[in-house]
């Protein structure tokens, strides 16, 4: 179909505004990081870079990053694993129950995270279990199960059977081909994935703010908890900013592994 | 006869003493032992800093280096999520107000206090010791912190003349649209009970806390009016201090607390306690019954009532210390602190509404009256704000 | 045909493997087991498990003044006080008319940018396009619920701009910033399923349609937007389910009061029967809109 000229310059225009109303307030956000003044009033009164030094010198924002990066590694391997298995039994069998697989994998998503998160909550609780960074763990590992399942299924809807039954003809049995054909054709599904789940893992508040208990914080239970306290407000805007240019790293490593719809976080 | 009287009374003195206050209460500590390393905290916003917003006023690190606990401390909303948080059991104890302490107290939830293992409880003034929110038959449950009263807060730019009733957050809200305060707990409905004391005496209030459905409903009405002039809800106080930094608020209700902090940040703001009376706190620390670290909390309790520590806390916060010694200090502080706070005038106290717990019994000895209990004011409110 | 290829590696000397692999192969039935067993037991016992229990706690009864649950003590006590107060229904009304406004206002934003992206823009634009789009994602939740916070205070951002023409800035107590901070947080969500969807249309289909004398118009609704209807549909899951379960944003910005708010507040206040009978209703939503959202094929377009 070829567009008139004037849809193609309209639907220009359009997309950038888009564009602009999706920068913009990470924008203002950059600007308040140097805001010289505690309180967010605008246009702010003046620059300063002394928030990124108490930003630097804070511990408490250190141990939130490393709990958020070992919490996100650890949810990210248990749902590469199970998402990985789930995605080889649906697409390699055919059995009673395989329509309600993705169905089931794909709730702790769609469902509310307050609703998730009071539900482990109670659980944890029922069974004695201490909240802390386990706990985190686990709900997180819960609802990334699916983001790796999608990405692993629909690549292996796409793999042709034929190199596993020539690596199977040729007197392999099932691991050597699963580890030497299967595995590298889904690397990519895997890595995309895992990269999804990471990033859900990283920004997730909600279920988090009910599985933590009181002495863990990842990052963004630090920010919910800083914007809270009116003193803390500035070093909030260098984290922000800082978490904002941390993330060119995967979206560029995304963009290298998968091509266009890998970088999609959820 | 001479030669029973003696021990006979030797044993009368012995077994006297042994009654009167040596003995340890069931469940409590026995004995003090090491720190467990940690120490998780349900606190009110301020009660426990290191020194983050100002560096003079840090009860906190010096606790942390001298018993090896570390302190987690969570901010509650309100009374009632302070209940929750504690009942969680993911905290050794906090500071809870009266209407959080006799909850507690009824489900199990606080063990009570050995004061043998809390040296500094002997200076609590007469006037905090085994009353009726921190202590259950004669034994003590708690070690109090401090009390204040709830005041009315303006910003001096946007009210012309000071004013001294509270009438600028009820029927003078219209002047204020949209920017109105107001402590977003249930506990709320306490203060248009009190409102209506002066303003409608023909319901008969005596009691803000002891509400029969009349008047239960007129309170309401009278918080559905101000909400419709355009109250703004503030949950945790920084809610509020922002709300009055951002201009988003003008006039409202508010802790001491808050009216220092807006100052500092040069808020122009003045606070007062209106003639027509007020609703307060009288906040106590307490121990889990499952604490986790007993031994850690215990430290803490003494700590708190420590001269330097209460002087601090309370002239933070803006509320009334609770020994003498911690008067001292705090007069050296800000000179005349506990003065200004009536921290020993018990007189004082008796006018101010401590909060406490709305029950259905309306905690009068009649069978026929019946009062409005939480649930009541939880869901009123709850229906209030979501409307 | 002399020997294995050199690329293959000989089988290896661990005969007990060999040998499990091969029974397996045999036993399709067992290997399928062992692979669902994981993930199965994970989500059973740990995700459903939890949610059985909160189903549970909505049935059970409290004490007024301690506030404690007491299990096993069945009453509706719960459902009575929702079913029975209408704010319950004022903030599930509420709540689903933002999560609908939100979701038609994401439609309409992204289908432009999508459709550039997909069917115009040549492809160094396409691909700075899309990660122009992908990369706010990446922006953590709450910074970016705390810059609208910032932008539409009191003396924000948005006040700044407006006081010249003698507009009032909005303050952080207006549902319509709800409705604007949800609309900006899962635009994204909403444009890379539409133009994953409108990629994958043939350009052939688009030529056909028109040699057989349609013209653009009547090609985009006759033959494009069906074929993109599931996409949008995918989209919409993220954008409607995360409306309607957010709580962050309305008490941020707008201090209104959402389903995920009630459910919140009544948990933080030890109310669980009534945040757990509460509960239902989003889940019962969402549980709907999943099997019509399945029917119409978007599963596959995620």
């Amino acid at each position: 179909m070829v567009e008139s000229r004037f849809v193609r310059v309209l639907l220009r225009v359009m997309s950038a505004l888009v564009v602009a109303f999706l920068y913009l307030p990470l924008i203002i956000l950059a600007v308040y990081a140097f805001n010289e003044s505690r309180l967010l009033a605008w246009p702010p009164p003046g620059l300063t870079l002394h928030w990124f030094g108490e930003a630097a010198a804070n511990p408490a924002i250190r141990a939130a990053f490393l709990n958020s990066i070992v919490a996100a590694a650890a949810a990210t391997s248990i749902a590469l694993v199970l998402g990985t298995l789930a995605a080889l039994a649906v697409q390699r069998f055919d059995f009673f129950g395989r329509n309600s697989i993705a169905f089931m994998l794909v709730l702790p998503i769609a469902l509310p995270g307050v609703v998730t998160g009071i539900a482990l909550q109670t659980t944890f609780k029922t069974m004695g279990v201490n909240l802390g960074l386990m706990t985190i763990i686990v709900g997180h590992a819960t609802f990334c199960v699916v983001v790796a399942y999608n990405n692993v299924v629909a690549r292996l809807r796409r793999l042709p059977r034929t190199p596993e039954e020539a690596s199977a003809d040729l007197g392999a049995d099932t691991w050597m081909t699963f580890r030497h054909i299967t595995l590298p054709g889904m690397r990519t599904a895997l890595m995309s994935g895992g990269l999804l789940a990471f990033a859900l893992s990283f920004d997730e508040i909600i279920v988090t703010l009910f599985t933590a208990g009181a002495g863990t914080k990842t990052i963004p239970i630090w920010i919910f908890t800083a914007i809270q306290r009116p003193t803390e407000l500035p070093v909030v805007n260098v984290v922000a900013l800082l978490l904002m240019l941390l993330s060119v790293i995967p979206v560029y490593f995304a963009q290298r592994i998968g091509g266009e719809t890998a970088t999609v976080p959820r | 006869m001479r030669r029973l009287t003696i021990p006979a009374v030797m044993v009368t003195i012995g077994l006297v003493a042994a009654a009167c206050g040596t003995s340890v209460p069931s469940g409590a500590l026995t004995s003090l032992g090491d720190g467990e390393g940690e120490l998780n905290l349900v606190i009110w916003d301020g009660y426990a800093e290191r020194g983050e917003i100002d560096e003079a006023y840090d009860w906190v690190t010096g606790f942390e280096d001298e018993t090896g606990c570390k302190v987690n401390a969570t901010p509650m909303t309100d009374s009632a999520n302070g209940v929750q948080l504690l009942q969680s059991g993911e905290y050794d104890g906090g500071s809870f107000s009266g209407d959080a302490t006799v909850r507690l107290m009824a489900a199990g939830d606080v063990a009570p206090v050995n004061v043998d293992l809390v040296p500094n409880y002997e200076d609590v003034f007469e006037g905090l010791k085994l009353k009726e929110h921190n202590s259950t038959d004669g034994v003590p449950y708690g070690i109090p912190h401090g009390r204040g009263p709830n005041l009315l807060m303006w910003n001096t730019d946007a009210v012309a003349t000071d004013p001294t009733s509270w009438d600028p957050i009820w029927e003078g809200g219209a002047d204020y649209e949209g920017k109105i305060s107001i402590y977003d707990s249930s506990i709320f409905i306490a203060d248009a009970a009190l409102h209506l004391m002066t303003k409608n005496s023909d319901l008969g209030i005596t009691n803000p806390y002891q509400l029969n459905d009349e008047q239960f409903a007129a309170a309401i009405d009278l918080l559905e009016q101000q909400r419709d002039n355009g109250a703004v809800y503030w949950g945790l106080l920084t809610d509020q201090v922002q709300s009055f930094e951002a201009g988003d608020s003008v006039v409202g209700t508010t802790w001491p607390y808050q009216v220092s902090l807006l100052q500092s940040e040069d808020v122009p703001v003045k606070a007062v306690l209106p003639d027509e009376g007020t609703t307060g706190w009288s906040d106590t620390w307490m121990i889990a019954a499952d604490a986790a670290h007993p031994n850690c909390m215990y430290r803490w309790m003494n700590h708190i009532i420590s001269p330097e520590a209460n002087a601090q806390a309370t002239v933070w916060f803006g509320e009334a210390a609770v020994t003498q010694a911690a008067c001292d200090a705090a007069d050296e502080i800000s000179p005349g602190h506990c003065e200004q706070q009536h921290a020993s005038d018990e007189t004082y106290w008796e006018k101010i509404w401590y909060w406490t717990t709305p029950q259905a019994d309306c905690n009068d000895d009649e069978e026929e009256t019946t009062c409005k209990d939480q649930d009541d004011w939880v869901s009123a409110w709850t229906t209030l704000r979501g409307a | 045909m002399t020997g294995p290829h050199p690329a293959i590696q000989t089988a290896p000397p661990d005969a007990a493997g060999r040998r499990l692999a091969r029974w397996l192969h045999a036993h399709a039935g067992t290997q399928l087991r062992l692979l669902l067993a994981a993930p199965l037991a994970w989500m059973v016992f740990v995700y459903l498990g939890s949610l059985a229990i909160l189903l549970l706690n909505a049935f059970w009864a409290k004490d007024a003044f301690t506030g404690k649950v007491a299990p096993f003590d069945w009453t509706l006590d719960a459902f009575a006080e929702i079913l029975g107060n209408p704010v319950y229904r004022t903030v599930a009304a509420r709540t689903m008319g933002i999560a609908i406004l939100v979701t038609l206002t994401d439609a309409l934003l992204a289908f432009p940018i999508a459709y550039y992206m997909a069917r115009i823009a040549s492809p160094r634009k396409r691909s700075v396009l899309l990660i122009a789009v992908v990369m706010p994602l990446w922006a953590a939740y709450l910074v970016k619920t705390y810059a609208w916070r910032t932008i539409l205070q009191g003396n924000g951002f948005l006040s700044w701009v407006l006081t010249p023409f003698g507009i009032p800035g909005p303050g952080l107590d207006e549902l319509p910033n709800a409705w604007l901070v949800l609309s900006y947080l899962w635009l994204p969500y909403m444009i890379l399923p539409i133009y994953a969807g409108l990629e994958r249309i043939p350009a052939s289909m688009l030529e056909a349609s028109a040699d057989l004398g349609a013209r653009a118009s009547v090609t985009f609704r006759r033959v494009v937007l069906p074929l993109v209807f599931p996409a949008l549909v995918a989209g919409s899951i993220f954008t409607f389910s995360l409306s309607l379960g957010d709580y962050i944003v309305p008490d941020l910005v707008a201090d209104a009061k959402f389903i995920g708010n009630v459910i919140y507040d009544n948990s933080g206040l030890g109310n669980f029967p009534v945040a757990a009978a509460y509960s239902l209703l989003p889940v019962t939503i969402m549980v709907a809109y999943l099997l019509v959202a399945r029917r119409l094929g978007a599963f596959e377009s995620l």
